[in-house]
């Protein structure tokens, strides 16, 4: 039992992001305290098999993707392979681009993209299908390697790359279409309004 | 030309620090020269960035913490069955 008590020692201190990640995949509080609570008793129950000197960061995520893949595909008849449509390269940044070098002049660089609001983003971010939505989590959010979310979600690394170039693309047309609603890109509409 | 389609073809891999080192090289070697790559690459890591802050920062539920280190207690007792609801871990019947 003496593992046991060191994984209690030392998983705790990643839970915020546990949870946070968990909120990203089930989309609401109940469903994500209860996944990160199963993560955790899994990791528990498992600690023997987990290397000494290993990532236990990394460990946990794949715990966690896979108790929210096995709770939630279950219920799914079929894994879908959402088509999210064509969209082109840098999308955001081509239409956006030049608001933030209107505003370089005024701000730092880095605080432009904080026009959108945390809520809009997390929201892009739930709204891309699971095939894309995870990729981009563990990649963008949790900043895992390619061959570590390859091995969490078991696909090949192509299908990982390819996933999420798609899914980032889409949440970047999702938080274009936050900007517009809100009307902030209308003086560059007017500018290029024959494009 | 040539460089500046490669560049944005694989933008996503290099910032994720993905490419072998002497792609990697060449695209950094290009973002050097040209300012409009440059300015394309400067909003895709800012944008990566924004996501990572504005992902990652949601605040606990109170409690959350005590009811998992329960769930270790309950479980020292060696029974195994805390959490996760039945039928999980069986594949018989319901």
């Amino acid at each position: 039992m003496a593992d046991q008590q060191e994984f209690a020692d030392q998983a705790m201190e990643y839970a915020p992001q546990l949870y946070s990640a968990a909120l990203r995949m089930t989309r609401n509080r109940a469903d994500a305290e209860d996944l990160v609570q199963e993560a955790y008793l899994r990791g528990f129950r498992s600690f023997h098999t987990f290397e000494e000197g290993t990532n236990l960061r990394a460990w946990l995520f794949r715990i966690l993707t896979n108790a929210y893949i096995n709770r939630y595909r279950a219920k799914q008849r079929r894994p879908q392979e959402s088509d999210l449509g064509e969209i082109e390269d840098l999308y955001l940044y081509r239409r956006l681009g030049s608001m933030e070098t209107a505003a370089a002049g005024m701000s730092a660089e880095e605080q432009f993209l904080d026009v959108f609001t945390d809520d809009e983003v997390k929201q892009a971010l739930e709204d891309l299908p699971d095939n894309f939505r995870l990729p981009v989590l563990l990649a963008d959010v949790e900043g895992f390697a390619y061959k570590e979310i390859a091995e969490m979600l078991d696909i090949p690394i192509g299908t990982v790359m390819s996933r999420l170039h798609r899914g980032r693309k889409a949440m970047q047309r999702a938080l274009y279409d936050y900007a517009k609603a809100r009307g902030l890109t209308t003086t560059f509409d007017e500018k290029h309004s024959d494009d | 030309m040539g460089d500046c389609r490669e560049t944005i073809r694989e933008l996503d891999a290099f910032l994720d620090g993905e490419l072998p080192a002497d792609v990697h090289d060449h695209i950094r070697a290009h973002l050097g020269d040209c300012v409009d790559c440059h300015q394309a690459f400067d909003f895709q890591a800012e944008l990566k960035l924004a996501i990572r802050r504005k992902c990652n920062n949601d605040e606990m539920p109170a409690g959350l913490l005590a009811r998992i280190e329960m769930c270790f207690d309950e479980d020292f007792d060696g029974d195994g069955i805390i959490g996760a609801p039945d039928g999980h871990e069986t594949s018989g019947p319901s």
